[in-house]
C-alpha cells in the first residue's frame, strides 16, 4: 500500500477579504481530482471508529471506497440510506468532534475528510441528477410532524420511506427551520437546503407551511382528525436575553432576530427585498457560541466596519467550533474577552449608543467544567457601540407544550421525551430535536428524528 | 396562496380586504392578529383580523395605507393572491361580563375593535362605543359598530361628522355621566397612550392592543418586545393586549420609528413612473 499523506487536503475558500463583503459561499467544496486523492487516504478499516463518532451511522468507509472507485452517484446513495440532508451535514456537522474525531488516522496525522468529501458527493447529487430512493408500500397510517427542522424533516424522510403518509406543519412560510432562518447563507447557501428539501418531497411527503401548531390546530386535534401518531420537532426558537438595564433600545438585536432578518427575509438584498436591517459602524456579539459567529461575519457583510464579539470567559472556553472562530478572525472580527454588558444607553430616539462593562477573571470550574468567570470590582469602562446582538442561547418555543394536554415538560419548558424512541408521556406523540435536548446541533436532531421515525412504525405496526 | 374575494375602500388610504382563509377562519378569536407577505421579496406584516365568517372560510381586515407593503397592498384587486397568511396569531381578548364597557377605536383601529366589541355584547356588557378619525372622510364602519353597542359617539377632530373633539374626551365626558368597569382602546400609540393617561387618574381598568415590528409573530425573534409594568413581554405570543397603565409608551413609540429611513427607501424603490405598479421592483 502506498504511504499515506497525513495531512488532509485542503478545501479552498474565498479570500477573507473578498468574502467579508458578500454572501456567497466561504468554502468552496473539492472538485472530483482532489475528493479522489482525499478519499484515498482512508484506510477501509475493519473496524471502522470513524462511525462511532456519526449520530446518524452513516457507512462512511463504504461509501468513500465508492469515491476511489468514482461511482459518485454510488456513494450518495449509500450516505442516504442513513442520512436524508448530506448536503446540509456535509457543511455544518461540527465533524471534528464527531466522526473525524474518531478517524484513525487522526492518531498520528490528519483524519480523513469525512464531511467535505460527504459533501463533495451531495452536491455532486445536486448538480447531476438522481434516482428517487427506495419506498415501501403504503401502510394507510398518517402521520403529522409538527415543524421541518433537521429534526422534522429527517423522521418525515424516514416514515414517508416506510410507507406512511407524511404531513410536516410549519410555522414559517418556508421549511427548513434554522437550516434556513438561523445559519448564514455564506455556510449554507438556501439553495442547496431548498434541494434537499424537495428530495424528501420527492418521497411523497407534504409539508404545509405558514401553519402555527398551538394556535391554528392544536396537537389533539390533530389526532383528532386522524393523524395516528405525531412527532414534534419544534425546536429551540425562544431567544434569551440579559435583563439589563437598556435591552429595549433601538438597534439591540437578539440573535434570532437579527440571522432571521438577513437569511429567511434577505435583508441584505434590502430594497430588492422589503425586510429592513439596520447595521451601524461598530457592532458588538455578546457571546461566543456558533451562533455568536454567524452574528458577527454576518455584521461584517451587512457593512460593519467592525464586529467585535464580547464573551465573558475566555477563548479555550468558547463554545464555537474552532473553524468558525478561524474563519471569523481571518475575516476581522474583533475579540473583547472575559467582558460583558452591564448597562446599554440610547440616544433621545432610544438608539443604542454605548454600553457599560465590566472585566471579568476566570475562577474555580462550575458544573460544566468551565472556569466561572467573576467579575472584577470597579473594572467598569464605556465601549461606544451602534447595534448589539445578543447570541445568549434559546429556549424552546412554548406554543406547542402549553397547548398540548398531558405532555410532561421539564422545568425549563422541554418536553420530556425517551433518548432512544422519542416517546413523549403522551401515547402516540413523539419528540425529538432541540425542543427535546435544548440547542444542540444539526445532526443530533436528525438522529432524533431517525430513533423517532423507527419507533413511530414500531407503534403503528402494534396500533 | 390566499385569494382576495372583496375589496373595498373605505377612505382613500384605508381599504378592506376579505381573504380566503378557512383555517384560520374556524379559529380567529376577537383580539388576534395574522401576518401576510404579498409575494416572494415582500415584508411579513401584522394586522389585525377585523371580522371572520366561519361558513364562507373567510377572514376581513381592514388597513391603513401608511408604506411600502401597505400601498402595495392597496394596488391589489378582487381575485388576486396574497402569497402568504399566517394565523391566527396573539392571544384573544379576555372576554368577560364585566358590567358597562367602553370600546374606543381611532382611525383604522376601529377595526380591530370591532369583533371585541361584538364579543363583549354577547357577553351581555353594556357596551358604549366611542370611534373617532381626523375627519369625516376617514370613519368607516359606523354602522357596524352601532349594530353591536348599546350607544355609540363618534367624535373627529375637525368636527365634520359627530361630536368635535378626540375619543378622550367623549371617555372623560362619559366616566363622569356612569360607572364604567372597563375600557379597551385601539388605535394610533398617541391615542392609546392618551387613553392611559385619561383613565388611570379615574381607575378604569384599560386594555391596549400594541402594535410593534414584528418578524415572525410566533415569539423566536424578540422584535416585537415590549416593557409592561417593568417586564419585557413579546407582543406576539403574549399579547398584543396588554393593561395600558402599564405600557412604557415612549419604548413603545420608539422602537416604532427606528426602520423610518429604511421605510422610506423602500417606498421609493416602489414608486417609478408607474407607481410601482408595474411590478418591477417586486
Ligand atoms: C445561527 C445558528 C447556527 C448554527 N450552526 C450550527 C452548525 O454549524 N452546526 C450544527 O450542527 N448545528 C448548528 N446550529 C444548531 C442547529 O441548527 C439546531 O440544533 C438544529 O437546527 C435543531 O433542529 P430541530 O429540527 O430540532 O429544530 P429547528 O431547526 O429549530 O426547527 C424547528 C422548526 O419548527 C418550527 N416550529 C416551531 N414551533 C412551531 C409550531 N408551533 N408549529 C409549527 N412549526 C413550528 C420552526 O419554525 C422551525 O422551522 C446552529 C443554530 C443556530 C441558531
Ligand atoms: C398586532 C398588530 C396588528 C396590526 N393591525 C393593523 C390593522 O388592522 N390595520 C392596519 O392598518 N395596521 C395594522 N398594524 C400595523 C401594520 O402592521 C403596519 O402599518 C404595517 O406593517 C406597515 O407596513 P408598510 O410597509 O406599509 O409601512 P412601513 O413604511 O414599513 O412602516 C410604516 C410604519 O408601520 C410600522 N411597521 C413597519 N413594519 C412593521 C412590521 N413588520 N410590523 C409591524 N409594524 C410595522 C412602523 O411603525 C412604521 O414606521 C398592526 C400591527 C400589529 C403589530
Ligand atoms: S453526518 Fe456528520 S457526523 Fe455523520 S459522517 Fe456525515 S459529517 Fe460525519
Ligand atoms: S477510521 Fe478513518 S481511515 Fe478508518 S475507515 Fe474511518 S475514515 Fe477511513
Ligand atoms: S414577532 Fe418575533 S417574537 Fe414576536
Amino acid at each position: 500500500m502506498p504511504q499515506v499523506k497525513s495531512t488532509r487536503h485542503e478545501m479552498p475558500t474565498q479570500d477573507p477579504k473578498e468574502r467579508r463583503k458578500n454572501f456567497d459561499e466561504v468554502a468552496l467544496g473539492y472538485d472530483e481530482e482532489t475528493a479522489v486523492a482525499e478519499a484515498n487516504r482512508c484506510l477501509n478499516c475493519k473496524k471502522p471508529k470513524c462511525m462511532e463518532g456519526c449520530p446518524v451511522e452513516v457507512p462512511i468507509p463504504q461509501f468513500i471506497q465508492l469515491i476511489k472507485e468514482r461511482n459518485f452517484q454510488g456513494a450518495i446513495k449509500k450516505i442516504k440510506t442513513k442520512n436524508s440532508l448530506p448536503a446540509v451535514c456535509g457543511r455544518v456537522c461540527p465533524q471534528e468532534n464527531q466522526c473525524e474525531k474518531h478517524c484513525i488516522l487522526g492518531k498520528k496525522g490528519e483524519p480523513v475528510a469525512i464531511g467535505r468529501l460527504e459533501r463533495f458527493v451531495a452536491d455532486y447529487e445536486l448538480t447531476h441528477g438522481s434516482e428517487p430512493a427506495e419506498k415501501q408500500p403504503p401502510t394507510g397510517k398518517k402521520v403529522a410532524v409538527v415543524g421541518s427542522g433537521p429534526a422534522g424533516l429527517t423522521a418525515a424522510g424516514d416514515l414517508a420511506k416506510m410507507g406512511h403518509q407524511v404531513t410536516v406543519f410549519e410555522a414559517l412560510h418556508v421549511a427548513g427551520g434554522v437550516l434556513m432562518y438561523g445559519i448564514p447563507e455564506f455556510r449554507l447557501p438556501k439553495e442547496i437546503v431548498q434541494k434537499e428539501i424537495e428530495k424528501i418531497k420527492d418521497l411523497g411527503v407534504e409539508i404545509k407551511t405558514n401553519y402555527v401548531i398551538g394556535q391554528l390546530e392544536s396537537v389533539d386535534e390533530l389526532m383528532e382528525q386522524g393523524y395516528d401518531a405525531v412527532f414534534i420537532g419544534t425546536g429551540a426558537g425562544l431567544p434569551y436575553f440579559m435583563n439589563i438595564p437598556g435591552e429595549n433600545l433601538n438597534g439591540i438585536y437578539s440573535a434570532n432576530e437579527f440571522l432571521t432578518r438577513t437569511n429567511l427575509m434577505k435583508a441584505y438584498k434590502f430594497p430588492e427585498y422589503l425586510t429592513p436591517i439596520r447595521v451601524g459602524k461598530r457592532v458588538a456579539v455578546i457571546g461566543a457560541g456558533n451562533v455568536a459567529m454567524d452574528a458577527a461575519r454576518t455584521a461584517l457583510r451587512l457593512g460593519a466596519e467592525e464586529s467585535i464579539i464580547v464573551y465573558r470567559r475566555t477563548e479555550k472556553e468558547m463554545p464555537a467550533r474552532r473553524e468558525e472562530i478561524e474563519h471569523a478572525r481571518e475575516e476581522g472580527v474583533k475579540f473583547e474577552l472575559l467582558t460583558s454588558p452591564v448597562e446599554f444607553h440610547g440616544d433621545e430616539h432610544g438608539n443604542l449608543t454605548s454600553m457599560t462593562c465590566i472585566k471579568f477573571q476566570l475562577g474555580e470550574p462550575d458544573a460544566s467544567g468551565r472556569r466561572r468567570p467573576v467579575p472584577v470590582e470597579g473594572s467598569e469602562f464605556e465601549m461606544k457601540v451602534d447595534n448589539v446582538v445578543l447570541a445568549l442561547g434559546q429556549g424552546p418555543n412554548p406554543l406547542v407544550p402549553r397547548t398540548t394536554k398531558g405532555l410532561e415538560i421539564t422545568k425549563k419548558g422541554n418536553i420530556v421525551a425517551e433518548e432512544e424512541t422519542g416517546a413523549t408521556s403522551k401515547p402516540g406523540v413523539f419528540a425529538g430535536g432541540d425542543i427535546v435536548t435544548g440547542a444542540a446541533t444539526v445532526i443530533m436532531a436528525m438522529g432524533a428524528g431517525k430513533k423517532a421515525a423507527r419507533a413511530i412504525d414500531e407503534y403503528l405496526k402494534n396500533k | 396562496m390566499y385569494k382576495i374575494i372583496r375589496k373595498e375602500v373605505l377612505a382613500p388610504v384605508i381599504k378592506l380586504f376579505e381573504v380566503e382563509a378557512p383555517k384560520i377562519a374556524a379559529k380567529a378569536k376577537p383580539g388576534q392578529f395574522f401576518i401576510l407577505r404579498l409575494y416572494e421579496k415582500g415584508e411579513r406584516i401584522p394586522l389585525t383580523i377585523a371580522d371572520f365568517n366561519r361558513e364562507a372560510g373567510t377572514i376581513t381586515t381592514i388597513f391603513q395605507e401608511v408604506g411600502r407593503t401597505t400601498k402595495d397592498m392597496g394596488r391589489m384587486n378582487e381575485g388576486d393572491y396574497l402569497a402568504d397568511v399566517v394565523g391566527p396569531l396573539g392571544e384573544p381578548s379576555e372576554i368577560e361580563n364585566f358590567g358597562r364597557v367602553v370600546c374606543v377605536g381611532g382611525g383604522v383601529g376601529v377595526a380591530p375593535i370591532y369583533p371585541i366589541t361584538r364579543a363583549l355584547k354577547e357577553a351581555g356588557n353594556e357596551v358604549i362605543s366611542v370611534i373617532g378619525a381626523r375627519t369625516k372622510d376617514l370613519l368607516f364602519w359606523r354602522d357596524k359598530m352601532a349594530a353591536v353597542s348599546d350607544r355609540i359617539i363618534t367624535c373627529t377632530d375637525d368636527g365634520s361628522y359627530g361630536e368635535k373633539g378626540f375619543v378622550t374626551d367623549a371617555v372623560k365626558r362619559l366616566a363622569e355621566e356612569c360607572k364604567i368597569d372597563r375600557v379597551w382602546a385601539i388605535g394610533p400609540m398617541p391615542m392609546m397612550r392618551a387613553m392611559a393617561e385619561t383613565t388611570r387618574p379615574l381607575g378604569i381598568k384599560t386594555i391596549v392592543s400594541l402594535n410593534p415590528i414584528m418578524v415572525d409573530g410566533t415569539g423566536m425573534c424578540g422584535a416585537c418586545r415590549v416593557s409592561v409594568g417593568g417586564e419585557t413581554k413579546f407582543a406576539c405570543v403574549d399579547g398584543p393586549e396588554f393593561d395600558a397603565h402599564l405600557v412604557d409608551f415612549d419604548l413603545a413609540m420608539c422602537r416604532l420609528a427606528y426602520y423610518k429611513e429604511e421605510e422610506k427607501r423602500a417606498e421609493a424603490a416602489g414608486s417609478c413612473q408607474s407607481g410601482g405598479g408595474c411590478g418591477c421592483h417586486k
